[in-house]
């Protein structure tokens, strides 16, 4: 009975090594024994030195949405046409897996880190995570989008949080309001719903919004008269469409969402429909962009440069709206039908500074608590 | 040699907890506190609003409790299986799901919100864990009692509660854990009002990324989970008697003239709890049931419903097992030792419940690259869930271990019995029920995914809960809808688990 335990952990020894997946850490290397990885590939291409090939398997942190609709098939080709395997981690949400790669930034748990967004983009860059990295289709993605003028991250996709309304409920004598300044009036008084920017990330984005169009001095004001024409907050994204919306049962038929939702409802509809559900107000979007970078430490710099240059390539991102209802960076790439037809990209989002964000998001946050939860 | 092979069965859970959950823990708030200065203004309230949240959920849940685990312990009647393993099931679902649940049901974000959701999570854990020991409790120090001349509210008060304390104590020291560190519950349901030290540690690690300030609330939850441990322990010692505990056969008697009133107790506690899951269950299958048909075909996702379901079921079982041995073998190390080793052993098994999992998330990651890196592994999961999983089993099982009457032990062993012998004729089929109990919660913890495997990064292997949040996190009725099925899923496998736990108990207990 007493070696049970021990057997257990012996046991959970046995199968670390025998199955985990890609565990291409130092030490492996170091010892001169490669357990990895499970899944043998063919050969490596320009391997041609007498000592045995070691075939190389990268890392790819991502945040879960990231990381929840990876399939065979998403790196597939990139595997086909490198020999390079690839694994995905699920790292949380984007703010967890930014504190996770900076505590690790010593020995990094990835080679490759996929989904930080503008937000966290300053304090990624201060804390000298990332290797400088031109992608070869550099040219090709969105000028507006490359905001490190050094490369040490890439664009790979963007989305626009906006308010979404409910077809339905505006469909009467009620108009859906044109931009943030309506929010404020009586006709859309107890009608929106938001999330929290401590705890959410359209939530930080629509708060990031207002910011920009009302300026340092006059969102406070905004949001004072929000409170007082009754908008609802809620603690994220879930709650707000699924418990709120009312298109979901709830009472309150505008909510802060995506641009991109509006395809979604039509994709995953209950039956099949010609005309999305919900609109959007297109002007007072706020856009985020979503970044990969190669972590510094890794040991498989050109192979992780490769995997980026592929996530900007024209089959990927073609693949990116509907497997994570956001749109490419390439500016090559198509939109799918769905999307030319339900989805709006707005004209003129809104974005800010990365260091100004970085410089002011916490003493915002705290504004806003004080404005909005008194 | 015995006392050498007591500290040997010590050795492999203090090892476990220290490599799994100490090293990372002080690793992680070293990193904490050399990474700046922490700001502290404000914790004060919340210190004062974490506490007395918990404390309030604690009671309202022993108070809710209590009438059901009494008709459950007292009556035998057709379904009482049942009425056990549907009480567990709340216990697993995500925070998400059961806020759309309660917000249609009307319970909009307010105080009460919190303490209700609080009572429908931890029911379980007192009907079940007060349970185990009242449904064996020897009716005859009672009846003396009654026989005596004591009217039966006294007799009930002065002979029964005080053998049900250990074990009531037990369950609310893992319920106030649970609440202590609630973090869904209150960010969802409190409508942003209220925060908890584990709601404080989340928005300053991961929105502010501030570290220092963190790492130095963790310090303070900590401290409150080691003084409510140590003043559970006092409390304990001075409650802690031996039970003469028999076969449920001999304790459960029919319904009698007690029909109406049990029948009642289980109605109504069972439908105000089962309410919001019913709801979802419900609407699960609105529009012509097209969540679970969309889980057939549901696009581009990292696992089918079918492996994210073999993948939870893999991880409980893996889970289940570990709490059993490392959970199994420090309970009887703490209920044999008194003194303080085994209350500070005690108290490192319990701390990671009472831990942030932001915290052990973190530091997990952190510490566990050397020797052999942990931390793209799968095997990190199950090691997440087990450090939740290990109290559970800790304490169903010391409130029976305490009650053995070591006469028995010694006379056997007087008699030839070899060690084995005796822990395998005695011992074994005394706790088998309490076990029971602390497998099904283990098995629970993991399918609901709770603690820090949320923060730990992970390979993409999803589980039902993390495929679940996955189609929560977009718009359209069928993604919608596949989440609740997946909820319903996630019900029907901890009903099932649980029913199959009570059943799977090592022999059937006799009178001595």
């Amino acid at each position: 009975m007493k070696q049970r335990p021990i057997a257990l952990l012996c046991l959970a020894a046995v199968a670390l090594t025998a199955c985990g997946t890609g565990s291409t850490g130092t030490a492996s290397t170091e010892a001169g024994e490669p357990t990895d990885p499970t899944i043998t590939i063919e050969s490596v291409p320009d391997s041609t030195t007498t000592t045995e090939p070691e075939p190389i398997v990268l890392t790819l942190m991502a945040h879960n949405s990231f990381a929840g609709a990876v399939t065979n098939d998403t790196f597939g080709t990139f595997t086909a046409e490198t020999g390079v395997e690839v694994v995905v981690l699920a790292a949380g949400d984007a703010g967890t897996m930014l504190s996770q790669a900076i505590l690790t930034k010593a020995n990094p748990i990835a080679d490759v880190l996929f989904g930080i967004d503008d937000a966290f983009l300053s304090r990624a860059l201060d804390e000298n995570l990332f290797l400088a990295f031109e992608s070869v289709r550099i040219g090709d993605l969105a000028a507006s989008l490359r905001l490190d003028p050094l490369n040490r991250v890439t664009p790979i996709d963007f989305g626009d949080v906006c308010v979404n309304y409910d077809r339905a409920i505006f469909a009467g004598e009620v108009p859906p309001p044109l931009n943030l300044e309506q929010l404020i009036l009586p006709e859309f008084a107890d009608r929106l719903v938001v999330q929290n920017p401590a705890t959410s990330s359209p939530g930080l984005a629509f708060l990031l919004a207002t910011i920009a169009v009302f300026g340092e001095d006059g969102w406070q004001e905004y949001w004072a008269d929000l409170v007082d024409n009754g908008v609802k907050v809620v603690s994220d994204w879930d709650t707000a469409y699924y418990a709120e919306f009312t298109r979901y049962g709830g009472d309150r038929p505008m909510v802060v969402s995506y641009a991109s939702s509006p395809p979604a409802e039509v994709i995953f509809s209950d039956q099949p429909i010609d005309i999305a559900p919900t609109g959007v107000v297109d002007e007072g979007c706020y856009r985020q962009i979503e970044f990969a970078g190669i972590l510094a430490g890794t040991r498989h710099e050109e192979a992780a440069g490769l995997l980026i240059d592929y996530m900007t390539s024209i089959p990927f991102q073609e693949s990116i709206p509907e497997t994570w209802f956001v749109f490419p960076a390439n500016e090559k790439a198509q939109l799918p039908d769905v999307f030319e037809e339900h989805a709006v990209i707005p004209a003129a989002p809104f974005t800010l500074d990365p260091e100004d964000i970085e410089e002011n998001r916490e003493r915002w946050i705290k504004e806003w608590t004080e404005i909005v939860l008194p | 040699m015995r006392s050498k092979r007591f500290w040997l069965l010590a050795l492999v859970p203090a090892l476990y907890v220290g490599a799994f959950f100490l090293y990372p823990l002080g690793r992680i708030l070293w990193a904490g506190f050399v990474s700046g200065t922490p700001d502290l203004r404000g914790s004060g309230s919340l210190i004062w609003f974490t506490t007395w949240q918990a404390l309030a959920s604690t009671a309202l849940t022993v108070i809710v409790a209590f009438p059901l685990t009494a008709i459950l312990s007292n009556f035998t009647f057709r379904g009482r299986e049942t009425v056990r393993a549907l009480v567990t099931i709340p216990f697993v679902m995500p925070t998400m799901v059961v806020a759309t649940a309660f917000v249609a049901i009307g319970w909009t974000a307010s105080i009460w919100a919190i303490l209700a959701a609080h009572v429908f999570y931890n029911l379980a854990v007192v009907v079940r864990t007060v349970g185990g020991v009242w449904s064996r409790l020897d009716r005859h120090p009672y009846e003396a009692a009654r026989t005596l001349g004591a009217p039966r509210f006294t007799a009930f008060r002065a002979v029964t509660i005080p053998m049900l304390t250990p074990a009531l104590m037990a369950a609310a020291a893992i319920v106030f854990l649970f609440s202590f560190t609630s973090f869904g519950v209150v960010l969802v349901l409190g409508g942003l009002r209220y925060r908890t030290l584990e709601v404080e540690i989340y928005q300053q690690a991961v929105t502010f990324l501030d570290l220092p300030t963190a790492a130095a609330l963790s310090v303070v939850q900590i401290l409150g989970v080691a003084v409510t441990m140590l003043l559970y322990a006092r409390v304990q010692r001075r409650a802690g008697r031996r039970l003469h505990l028999v076969s449920e056969n001999q304790r459960l008697r029919p319904f009698g003239r007690y029909r109406l009133l049990g029948v009642g107790v289980v109605g109504v506690t069972l439908s105000l709890h089962l309410l919001p899951l019913a709801l979802l269950v419900w609407r699960s299958f609105r529009s012509g049931a097209v969540g679970w048909r969309f889980l057939a075909d549901p696009g581009p996702l990292a696992v089918t419903p079918v492996s994210a379901i073999r993948n939870s079921l893999f991880f409980a079982f893996l889970t289940t097992v570990m709490a059993l041995l490392i959970g199994g073998s420090a309970a009887w190390v703490i209920a044999r030792k008194s003194g303080m080793t085994s209350g500070v052993f005690d108290l490192a098994l319990m701390l990671p419940l009472g831990t942030s999992a932001v915290t052990i998330g973190l530091g997990m990651l952190v510490a566990l690259d050397r020797p052999i890196d942990l931390r793209r592994s799968w095997v990190i999961v199950p090691l997440a869930h087990s450090l939740v999983a290990i109290p559970f089993v800790v304490r169903a099982t010391i409130p029976a271990l305490r009650s053995l009457r070591t006469d028995l032990l010694e006379a056997a062993a007087v008699l030839g019995a070899s060690p084995w012998g005796v822990w395998r004729q005695i011992e074994l089929p005394l706790v088998a029920r309490p076990l029971a109990v602390g497998a099904g919660f283990a098995a629970a913890v993991s399918l609901g995914e709770f603690g820090a495997s949320t923060f730990v990064a992970r390979p993409a292997s999803a589980t039902v809960p993390t495929l679940l949040f996955q189609l929560l996190g977009r718009p359209g009725f069928a993604s919608y809808g596949g989440a609740l099925a997946l909820a319903v899923v996630l019900m029907v496998l901890t009903g099932a688990i649980t029913l199959v736990a009570d059943r799977g108990r090592v022999g059937e207990l006799g009178t001595f």
